[in-house]
């Protein structure tokens, strides 16, 4: 494994600062403090950190309504995500977007996203403007297996394949599109033979473990930088919660939830690193411990930032609109 | 499971059921479909109220009364089976899809606007499609601007369309019989904060025609418009206006497309003032096109401008402070009307 000991540390800190961040905010919104809805990533932290430490800071993501994950592994400013959560002014998007639009597109996270199947286009787009300005950037897009059923998804394999684009497809197949298991919603068990059809490579790797991860997105991001194209990553993996907050999560079978309480990613990555002795448990404390603090620094600032301004309810439409 | 004969108070998401349950039990050509109405596929064990269905609900229990064969859940494939609804329905079924939230429209328009719509018109008159398209509209959930929009507007702009939106359960009840019955395709608007609302349903059959308008509160003083949760709101403005002397005509619209524009004219001729309250956006709208529709047909009756209070020419913000600042309310409907009666003549 290629991995320095820096960037062990990013992809360690970056899983556990989702962890805590989603554990956060599901208190948060059970006290009724966080307005609207809001789906937490719990259980599929290593696919966001395993794709976004293969990429550099001018690459882009798009993301799902399950986007908090993709924004930290991004390196989005945890206090302004959790300021947009509760809807402020000091939010990554003024509070006008919240949970299910948060972005940063600055850090090139091309926006959470409400519509199912929204993202693909807009990540053919980034790959289009790679190319176009000779930027060599690529764009992972991040969606969920239901989302693999929209003709959207579709057409953007397509269209990235036919026009060569530095596009990484990334199927998070948490088994369920909300209550609707991926068996029943999809003829074919794995999304990533799809990738036969429109000519890319395909993958499955267990989305759970962030060096598989890290390693096909390693890949698939040397192919698009190189002008060869798209590739579809599909990592299988586990939704621990309930589709949104509040669902009672009675569609999901004993198989289903004995396999999921059994994957944890972060232990798995712990077992390893000590192991081999990369790093002590001691080590890993701290960085525990600063993930924490700096989550509940996040909090703090959400709950103590001011509302926004009614006269924002205008503005932001145009840029010019006389 | 039965269902009652008397009137009973039931909320609105009891009345769809019941309406969807009455006619699924009448016509075995009625099929559902849309994403989680069901729920739970492949699980068998799932009773009743385990399964979602629908996220809201209003679909509950149908698959075991009537089994997944009519009663179908589908993929996120909006296009597809919004499409083989207007297709199934060109064919001899009657089917209700459900669009989880109106602004998928986004992900299946060209099946309303380039199918469903135009197909009886393209094919001089020679098909049918008796399809019933259930779907969500209205902010006040914090769920932003793509979960938020009132699109009746953009739907009703469709020649081929019929667009419904009810405001209390007896109306959703039986203005859905009605859309399920009607052979044209019907978009029936349901508002996401009002499913819980409860009201006195009739028993049994229950049909409201769609395309007429109901006066909810006669009054002489102003006519107040609305339709599905505004027709709430200036009902309760007119309350608030009563106790100031000010006495109120409420109109639910109930049907935006066939506009009853008879109801609608007869109360301005009496009352002289007009005050909309809508909660689309206002460029092309439903608000300026009575308003037009008024100033055209019935411009002599008038003793003031027209008033209108609908969102703004924006999205639906996130941020509560900001999303309550968007829409209407009965606040703001009272003072429009105040404004608009200082101006009368
Ligand atoms: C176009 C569209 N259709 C339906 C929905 C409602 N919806 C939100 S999330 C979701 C399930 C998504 O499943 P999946 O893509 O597997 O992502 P996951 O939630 O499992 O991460 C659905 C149906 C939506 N937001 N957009
Ligand atoms: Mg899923």
């Amino acid at each position: 494994m290629n991995l320095s000991q820096d960037q062990l540390r990013s992809m360690y800190r970056t899983m556990v600062s989702i962890r805590n961040f989603e554990e956060t905010v599901k208190q948060a919104f059970a006290k009724g403090h966080i307005p609207g809805f809001v789906h937490l990533y719990v259980g599929e932290e290593a696919i966001a950190t395993g794709v976004c430490s293969a990429l550099r800071p001018s690459d882009t993501i798009t993301s799902t309504h399950r986007g908090h994950g993709h924004c930290i592994a991004k390196g989005c400013d945890m206090n302004s995500m959790m300021a947009e959560i509760y809807g402020k002014a000091t939010g990554l998007c003024k509070g006008k977007g919240g949970s299910m639009h948060i972005a940063d597109v600055g850090k090139g996270m091309l926006g959470a996203n409400g519509i199912v199947g929204g993202g693909p286009p807009l990540a053919c787009g980034a790959g289009l403007t790679s190319v176009v300005t000779g930027s060599g950037d690529v764009c992972a897009c991040f969606f969920g297996d239901g989302a693999c059923e929209q003709g959207t998804f579709h057409e953007s394999a397509n269209l990235a394949a036919i026009w060569n684009l530095p596009v990484i497809f990334v199927a998070e197949n948490n088994g369920y599109a909300q209550s609707t298991p991926a068996s029943y919603h999809c003829a074919i068990e794995n999304i990533a033979e799809r990738a036969a059809s429109y000519g890319i490579p395909g993958a499955v790797v267990d989305g759970s473990d962030v060096f598989a991860v890290h390693e096909a997105a390693v890949e698939a991001v040397k192919r698009a930088r190189a002008g060869q194209g798209p590739s579809l990553l599909e990592c299988k993996t586990y939704r621990h919660h309930g589709h949104f907050e509040g669902d009672q999560q009675t569609y999901k079978d004993d198989l289903y939830k004995s396999v999921s309480q059994g994957k944890d990613s972060i232990r798995d990555f712990r077992a390893l690193v000590t192991q081999h002795g990369w790093f002590t448990s001691e080590e890993l404390d701290a960085i525990d411990r600063e993930a924490r603090q700096a989550v509940e620094e996040a909090l703090a600032y959400a709950e103590s930032s001011p509302l926004p301004e009614v006269e924002e309810v205008t503005s932001d439409v145009y840029v010019s609109y006389p | 499971m039965a269902v009652a004969t008397a009137a009973r108070t039931i909320t609105i998401a009891e009345a769809l059921n019941e309406s969807i349950r009455l006619e699924m039990r009448a016509d075995p050509k009625i099929v559902i479909m849309g994403e989680d109405i069901a729920g739970g596929a492949q699980v068998e064990h799932l009773e009743d109220d385990e399964a979602w269905g629908g996220v809201m609900g209003v679909t509950k229990g149908l698959v075991h009364e009537f089994g997944r064969e009519r009663v179908l859940d589908t993929p996120i494939s909006e296009a597809a089976f919004i499409g083989a609804a207007v297709g199934a329905a060109a064919t001899g079924l009657r089917p209700i899809a459900e669009l989880m939230f109106c602004g998928f429209l986004g992900s299946c328009l060209d099946s309303l606007l380039n199918q469903g719509s135009k197909l009886r018109y393209m094919f001089g008159g020679k098909a049918t499609v008796p399809v019933t398209i259930r779907t969500m509209i209205g902010g006040g959930f914090r769920a932003a601007a793509q979960h938020a929009q009132t699109l009746y507007p953009m739907f009703a702009n469709i020649p081929g369309l019929k667009v419904v939106a009810p405001s209390n359960a007896a109306d959703a009840k039986g203005l859905l019989t009605a859309s399920i019955r009607d052979d044209d395709p019907v978009i029936f608007c349901e508002h996401i904060t009002m499913y819980t609302m409860k009201g006195e349903v009739p028993g049994g059959e229950h049909i409201v025609p769609i395309g007429k308008a109901a006066v909810a509160r006669p009054g002489s003083d102003v006519t107040l418009l609305g339709v599905s949760l505004t027709a709430v709101h200036a009902l309760n403005a007119a309350e608030t206006l009563a106790k100031e002397g000010i006495d109120a005509e409420v109109i639910d619209l109930r049907t935006v497309s066939p506009l009853d524009e008879e109801t609608i004219l007869a109360s301005v001729q009496k009352t002289g003032r007009l005050v909309i309250v809508d909660e689309a956006n206002p460029l092309c709208g439903l608000a300026s096109h009575i308003a037009g529709m008024v100033a055209s047909r019935g411009f002599n009756w008038l003793r003031a401008p027209v008033g209108m209070v609908t969102a703004p020419h924006s999205p639906v913000p996130f941020s509560p402070v900001l999303e309550d600042a968007y829409l209407p309310n009965p606040q703001k409907v009272v003072a429009a009307v105040k404004e608009v009666c200082a101006q009368a003549s």
